[in-house]
C-alpha cells in the first residue's frame, strides 16, 4: 500500500516526465494525449472542490467548461477575423493572448456560477442534480442556435493563442503552460481543504445545523464553493478550446458534465489527486481500449460499474488501501 | 394565426407530452419508491424501440412488436435491478448517477454491436395510418391520435393500480416508509423488482410507439431521458399525478414555443432576428421552465419531500 502522500507525488512526476520524454523521442501524439489529460483533470479539480468538498452534486459543470471554450473561441474569432466584439458603446476588439481569454473565461464563469449557484441551491439532493442539469441543458441549446458564433457547427481557430514569451506553437510548450496551472490549482484546493473556509464547508456537507449554530450560513459557503469550482473548470474549458483550436456545443453537453464526473469518481472523490488520475485513466482507456475495439465505450462501462459497485473509493482508495476519504 | 393551425399544435403538443408520461410514470416510481436515479431508464426505451422494430420486421405484427418492446424492456430492467441496481439502494445519489451511466454506455455500445450504427425503421400499421378528419375539418394524422388515447389508457390504468390495488397499496406504502412494509411482511426486495419491470415495460412502450414516427437507433433513449427528468422535476418526484401534468406542461412548451415564439418575436423583430432568437429561446423554453418551477417549489408542484 502507498500513502496518499507519495502516490500524489507519484502521479503528477509521471504526469510530466512522459510528455517531456515523448518530447525528446519526438512522439507529439503522446504530448497532445497529455494535455488532454491535464486539462480534463483541470476541470475534475474544479468540480471536485463543489463535489467532494462540498458534497453539491453539479450535474452541469460542463456549462463552465463551455463558457471557458466559447470565451476563447469568440475572442480569438474576432482577432482572427479583424473585426470588433463591440462597437458601441465602446470598441472591445478581440485578442489572441491567452492570459486575457483566461482572465475573461474565469469572470464570465464566475459570473454564471454565481447566477445558477444561487437558483440552485435553494433546491438540495436529487433536485440540485437535475437543476444543474438543465442548466447545462439550456446554454447547450442556445449554443446550438446561436448562428454568429457558428452554431451547431462550432467555430474553428486557426492559430493557438499568444502566451508572452512562450512559443504556444510548440505542443510541449503548451503541455507545459497547462500543467503548470494544473499543479497551482492542486496546491489552492489543498490549501482550501486546510483553511477554516474548506473546514467550515465540510462541515456544512455534513451537518448543516452545526455549521449554523456557530453563525456560518451554509448556503453561503456552499456558493462560494460552487463560484470557486465554475472558475476553475471554465479556465480548463478554455485552455481545452485552444488545445483543439475549436469549440463546438458538445462542450456543454449533459455527456461533457458526466464525463469530468466520471474522471473524479474513477479517482475518488474528494481526494487531492483523484480527479488527476481518473482523467489519466480515462484518456489513457481511451486511447488504447479505442485503439482495440471500436465499442470501447461497454468496457469503460463496465470497469465503471465494478468501480462503484465494488471500490467506493475510486483508484486512489484501491491503491491507498484506504476504502473513502470521508463519510 | 389560422386556428386550426393552433389545434393541430396543441394535438401534437400533447401526443408529445403523453409519450413523455409514458417514459417520466416509470421514473418517478422507482425513484418515489427506492430512491433510485435511473439513468438508464432511456436504455430500456432503446431496447423496447429495437426489440419491437425486430419483432415486427419478423411477424409483420404491430401488436406483437408493442408486447415484445415490452416484454424485452422488463426482462432487461428485472436484470439490471437484480444484478446492478439492488446494490445501489443504500448508496449516495452520486454512485447511483455513475452505476446507471456506466449501464447506458454498455446498453448503448451492445445494441450497437448487435444491430450496428444505422437506424432501423418501425413502419405505421395500415390499420393506424393515414389522416382522419376530426370535427371542424382538420385533418390529423390518425396513428398520433391513437399514441393520445393510448397514452391516457395507460395513464388511467397506471392510476387505478396505484390506487386500487393491493400492489398499489404496497407500492405507496413502500414510498413512505420502507421499514415499517418489510415489517409488516411484504417482501420488500420482490416489490423493488416488480415496480422496476413496470417502469421498464412502461419505458419499452413509449420507446416503440415513438419509434414508429421517428427511426429507431442508438442514443435514441437519451434526449427522451433528460425531458423526462424535467418532467418529473417539474411534477415533484415520485408523484405519478405530477408526472402526467408535468409531461403535458412539457409536451406543451416545447411544442408551441417551438412554432409560436417565432412568430411573436416577428412583431417587433425583423424576421430573420426574430426567427433565430425565437428558435433559440424555445429550444431552452423547457428548462427555463423547470427553473421557474423549482424556484417557486423547490420541490416540484406535487412533490412533498426534499
Amino acid at each position: 500500500m502507498i500513502r496518499e502522500r507519495n502516490l500524489n507525488a507519484l502521479v503528477l512526476i509521471l504526469l510530466f516526465t512522459v510528455p517531456i520524454w515523448a518530447f525528446f523521442n519526438d512522439q507529439p501524439f503522446t504530448i497532445t494525449l497529455a494535455t488532454r489529460a491535464v486539462i480534463f483533470a483541470l476541470a475534475a479539480v474544479g468540480l471536485n472542490i463543489c463535489l467532494g468538498l462540498g458534497g453539491l452534486v453539479s450535474f452541469g459543470h460542463a456549462v463552465f467548461f463551455g463558457i471557458g471554450g466559447y470565451a476563447m473561441g469568440i475572442l480569438a474569432h474576432h482577432a482572427q477575423t479583424y473585426t470588433p466584439l463591440m462597437e458601441a458603446p465602446f470598441l472591445i476588439e478581440g485578442t489572441k493572448s491567452m492570459p486575457v481569454i483566461w482572465l475573461v473565461a474565469m469572470i464570465t464563469s464566475a459570473f454564471a456560477a454565481l447566477f445558477i449557484g444561487m437558483l440552485s441551491l435553494r433546491t438540495a439532493g436529487v433536485y440540485f442534480i437535475m437543476i444543474t442539469l438543465a442548466f447545462g441543458q439550456m446554454l447547450y441549446f442556445f449554443s446550438i442556435s446561436w448562428t454568429s458564433y457558428g452554431g451547431e457547427d462550432g467555430l474553428s481557430i486557426y492559430v493557438r493563442n499568444e502566451f508572452p514569451g512562450i512559443n504556444t506553437l510548440v505542443p510541449v510548450n503548451f503541455f507545459i503552460i497547462c500543467f503548470v496551472i494544473l499543479c497551482l490549482v492542486v496546491a489552492l484546493n489543498a490549501f482550501i481543504k486546510k483553511s477554516p473556509f474548506g473546514l467550515a464547508l465540510n462541515s456544512a456537507r455534513q451537518v448543516p445545523q452545526r455549521v449554523l449554530t456557530v453563525g456560518l450560513n451554509p448556503t453561503h459557503l456552499k456558493l462560494v464553493a460552487f463560484v470557486i469550482s465554475g472558475v476553475i473548470t471554465g479556465l480548463a474549458g478554455a485552455l481545452f478550446a485552444d488545445l483543439n483550436r475549436f469549440v463546438s456545443p458538445t462542450m456543454f453537453s449533459w455527456q461533457t458534465s458526466g464525463e469530468i464526473m466520471i474522471f473524479i469518481i474513477l479517482g475518488g472523490v474528494a481526494r487531492l489527486c483523484g480527479p488527476i488520475i481518473g482523467a489519466v485513466t480515462f484518456v489513457m482507456l481511451e486511447h488504447f481500449l479505442g485503439g482495440i475495439s471500436d465499442f470501447w465505450h461497454i468496457y469503460l462501462g463496465i470497469l465503471l460499474l465494478v468501480i462503484v459497485l465494488f471500490a467506493p473509493g475510486g483508484l486512489v482508495g484501491l491503491i491507498t488501501g484506504r476504502g473513502i476519504s470521508h463519510d | 394565426m389560422p386556428t386550426i393551425l393552433i389545434i393541430e399544435q396543441i394535438l401534437n403538443g400533447l401526443q408529445f407530452g403523453i409519450m413523455l408520461f409514458l417514459m417520466a410514470a416509470g421514473l418517478t416510481l422507482i425513484f418515489g419508491v427506492m430512491g433510485l436515479i435511473n439513468l438508464a431508464h432511456g436504455s430500456l426505451y432503446m431496447i423496447g424501440a429495437f426489440a419491437a422494430a425486430t419483432v415486427a420486421g419478423l411477424t409483420g405484427s404491430f401488436v406483437l412488436a408493442l408486447i415484445a418492446a415490452m416484454a424485452a424492456a422488463a426482462i432487461a430492467g428485472v436484470l439490471v435491478e437484480m444484478l446492478v441496481i439492488r446494490r445501489l439502494y443504500s448508496t449516495n445519489h452520486l454512485d447511483q448517477v455513475l452505476a446507471t451511466f456506466a449501464l447506458i454506455l454498455i446498453f448503448s455500445e451492445g445494441t450497437r454491436l448487435i444491430f450496428g450504427s444505422f437506424p432501423l425503421f418501425l413502419n405505421i400499421p395500415d390499420y393506424f395510418s393515414g389522416p382522419v378528419t376530426l370535427l371542424g375539418g382538420i385533418e390529423y394524422p390518425l396513428y398520433r391520435l391513437v399514441l393520445i388515447f393510448v397514452g391516457l389508457a395507460v395513464a388511467g390504468a397506471l392510476g387505478l393500480l396505484i390506487n386500487g390495488t393491493r400492489i398499489g397499496i404496497q407500492i405507496r406504502a413502500g414510498k413512505n416508509d420502507r421499514e415499517m412494509i418489510a415489517a409488516l411482511g411484504v417482501d420488500i426486495s420482490k416489490l423493488y423488482t416488480l415496480v422496476f419491470a413496470l417502469g421498464a415495460a412502461l419505458a419499452g412502450l413509449s420507446g416503440a410507439l415513438v419509434g414508429a414516427i421517428q427511426s429507431v437507433q442508438v442514443g435514441m433513449g437519451e434526449p427522451v431521458l433528460i425531458l423526462a427528468f424535467v418532467v418529473i422535476v417539474i411534477g415533484g418526484i415520485g408523484s405519478i399525478k405530477g408526472a402526467l401534468i408535468g409531461a403535458l406542461l412539457v409536451g406543451l412548451t416545447d411544442t408551441l414555443g417551438g412554432v409560436f415564439l417565432p412568430e411573436i418575436f416577428k412583431l417587433f423583430m425583423e424576421p430573420n432576428a426574430a426567427q433565430t432568437s425565437g428558435s433559440a429561446l424555445a429550444s431552452m423554453a423547457i428548462y427555463i421552465l423547470m427553473g421557474f418551477v423549482l424556484i417557486w417549489r423547490p420541490t416540484g408542484l406535487f412533490g412533498t419531500r426534499l
